[in-house]
């Protein structure tokens, strides 16, 4: 550092300050207990079931992650905001359902190559298109009647799956052409393609929200709406594209889910809805919005995934998983609201 | 129905919410009637109020609490565990009837307590404690009951329990049964409670502001425990009345019906930030709901086609509501403040 000699050593370490304030708030680390946490169950588990660090069983969690994970990603943006989607699961499926009825309808058994291949991108069109008009429907919704998010989440969602419903008769579509499916369980250098695309969703979703002036947005309307519209920001606008942004990550849930599932149907994945709320809440995001990191989101779903491999190798049901993942959440909120009134005992 | 007092200046009917809802029902109402030769006879009516009994109970728990101010997601799994645990009670203690009903209410109880110590003392949000005690408890329900259903109940728990029964003109029986005396006691308890008691009173305070409730000498903690305490104990009882219904006690019977509920609720003008709601009003929004089913039903639309009308009733009935109480809001919080009943 080129500080003049006089302030040199003060200067340096203030830089060096700094440079620690920065890597604390832009990395996970800020999440300290967390990646604690984490570590502290994966060597636990690799002590107790054998087998546990092996190359099979982060296979498996880079095979089981993608879905979970994105699904928490299209929920985090409005929980910024301080709302809710409630339509992410229903919004997911329908897009799958479209796409899959798509590729099955049009694409004949002795299509060429070419064909295939616009028929699948013309599926994945429509599903942006589905998604993105869903989107714009929620969020004209939230921002323009304000009514509150849950409500009107709860009517498109219902809304969302009573069509679904009513067009598949609640049967499950498959019939995936063999390139689509070839391509989505494709590895790149053994890592799962799936996974790749949550890692690089994840970090367009952490930039969008930390580093643009949209994201910015978001989180203030999270923490104080009426400023943030005194501020002159199109508050209405943000919350729009709050929505739509939500929607879109369902439709790249959608493509992680053609993959895993091979299938689509109306019901698929239901039970995921509340459990993307718990992991953003355990990767440290407010629910009343305003905080919280796609950083944190990923340590949460980790642990979460960690969890439910190592009991599932342990041989125990999935129904204890949920529990105990359920428990974690009120110890890991515990401790947060507890973390002040013990450091208070201590400096005493 | 809605208040007396202000039954005669229409424009005072205008500015509550229940009355947009009444206006869709009896429009609906009509349309059915119209339609569906059965709608308006009486066994259907009484059939439909029997099949909503479970779900009222439930919401008049919820009514509570959302008017207080929280959420809660915890309610079918709390009825769930209540009610399969009266069920083992009652088959492998082989315990008389009183002693096996209090314990599921007691059950039903506690857990509705955990949930407010959960948010009081530990201060979590009402939402996310209610979803990890809702995955908690309904998990551990599904590991140690196998998710083996219970079809050994008592005789005393089973027996149809029938109050009033007439026959009609046609020749079809109408009887009043257990669960709807049940639903009208604990209505009619509900709303006397929330409208005419110092408790009731307190908790509209603590959910229109809970720092100046606070400020004015209410326990905001004993209220919390009443709060939830009381939700739990209406879903347990709504638990019990289930299996009562259907002579059998299924583990994940219940499963899914919070959000159905709490749509039921908000519809009837339960505020989802406290301190705004009324027994009529949530009463109001079940009769929507179940009226559109039945009504369907009876009309030959396919069941698939359900929910698409409940996610647009849903949407037209809140943003209504929400759009014409926009213009003077803070005019009808005060000017209806005394009578929220």
């Amino acid at each position: 550092m080129a500080e003049p000699s006089t302030t040199g050593l003060d200067g340096a370490n203030r830089g060096l300050a700094d440079l620690m304030t920065r890597l604390r708030t832009g990395l996970p680390g800020g999440h300290a207990g967390l990646a604690v946490l984490l570590l502290a169950l994966i060597l636990g588990f690799s002590a107790f079931v054998p087998n546990f660090l092996s190359a099979g069983t982060l296979q498996s969690f880079m095979y089981q992650l993608p879905l979970l994970g994105l699904l928490s990603l299209a929920m985090i943006v409005p929980l910024m905001t301080g709302g809710l989607n409630l339509a992410i699961i229903a919004t997911t499926n329908q897009c799958a359902l479209l796409m899959v009825w798509i590729m099955r309808t049009m694409i004949a058994p002795d299509a060429g190559a070419g064909t295939v291949f616009a028929i699948i991108l013309l599926a994945l069109l429509a599903g942006l298109a589905l998604c993105l008009v869903i989107g714009l429907i929620t969020g004209f919704l939230v921002a323009y009647t304000g009514v509150h998010p849950i409500l009107v989440t709860l009517g498109t969602k219902s809304l969302i799956d009573g069509i679904s419903i009513y067009l598949t008769r609640g049967m499950a579509l498959s019939g995936i052409p063999d390139a689509f499916a070839k391509a989505g369980n494709a590895t790149l250098l053994g890592v799962p393609l799936i996974f790749v695309i949550l890692i690089v969703t994840a970090v367009i979703v952490g930039v969008i929200l930390k580093r643009t002036a949209f994201g910015i947005s978001c989180a203030m309307i999270g923490s104080n709406i009426q400023a943030t519209r005194y501020s002159t920001i199109d508050t209405r606008r943000v919350l729009v594209g709050v929505y739509v942004m939500s929607s879109v990550t369902c439709f790249v849930a959608a493509l992680v889910m053609l993959v895993t599932f091979n299938s689509a149907s109306a019901d698929y994945a239901q039970s995921y809805l509340l459990v993307t709320i718990l992991a953003a809440v355990l990767g440290g995001v407010d629910p009343f919005g305003g905080f919280g990191t796609v950083g944190g989101l990923m340590l949460a779903l980790a642990i979460l995934q960690i969890i439910s491999s190592g009991f599932n190798q342990f041989g125990l049901s999935n129904y204890l998983t949920v529990a105990i993942w359920g428990a974690i959440l009120i110890l890991v909120v515990m401790v947060q609201t507890l973390r002040p009134h013990f450091r208070q005992l201590l400096s005493k | 129905m809605p208040d007396d007092r202000s039954a005669f200046s229409l424009k005072a009917l205008r500015r509550r919410p229940e009355m947009w809802l009444l206006a869709v029902i009896l429009v609906v109402g009509t349309v059915f009637a119209l339609a569906a030769r059965d709608f308006l006879s009486l066994p259907n009516i009484i059939d439909l109020l029997e099949t909503y009994s479970v779900q009222s109970i439930m919401a008049m728990g919820l009514f509570v609490v959302l008017v207080s101010g929280g959420i809660d997601i915890s309610f079918a799994a709390t009825a769930s565990v209540a009610q399969y645990c009266a069920a083992l009670i009652a088959t492998q203690l082989g315990l008389p009837a009183p002693l096996v009903i209090v314990a599921g209410l007691l059950i039903g109880t506690a857990l509705g307590c955990v949930n407010a110590a959960l948010i009081h003392k530990m201060r979590i949000t009402s939402i996310i404690a209610t979803i990890a005690m809702m995955s908690i408890s309904f998990s551990l329900l599904m590991y140690f009951s196998s998710g083996k259903s219970i079809y050994t109940l008592p005789d005393w728990w089973t027996d149809r329990i029938v109050f009033y029964q007439t026959e009609t003109a046609v020749g079809d029986l109408v009887r009043i049964t257990l669960p709807i005396v049940t639903m009208m006691v604990v209505a009619l308890f509900t709303w006397a409670w929330m409208t005419r008691s110092s408790i009731g009173r307190q908790l509209y305070a603590m959910g229109g502001n809970p720092e100046a409730a606070r400020r004015i000498g209410i326990g905001i903690g004993k209220l919390h425990f009443v709060a939830y305490g009381y939700l739990g104990f209406m879903a347990a009882l709504a638990g019990l009345v289930q299996a009562h219904r259907v002579g059998e006690s299924v583990p994940n019977a219940m499963y899914n019906t919070e959000l159905a509920v709490l749509s039921a609720a908000v519809l009837g003008g339960a505020s989802l930030t406290g301190g705004i709601g009324t027994v009529p009003g949530v009463l109001l929004g079940i009769v929507l709901l179940a009226m559109l089913q039945n009504g369907l039903n009876l009309l030959g639309v396919s069941s698939y086609f359900f929910q698409i009308v409940i996610g647009i009733t849903i949407l037209i009935s809140t943003s209504i509501t929400v759009l014409s109480s926009r213009r003077g809001r803070r005019h009808r919080i005060i000017a209806e403040a005394p009578g929220n009943g």
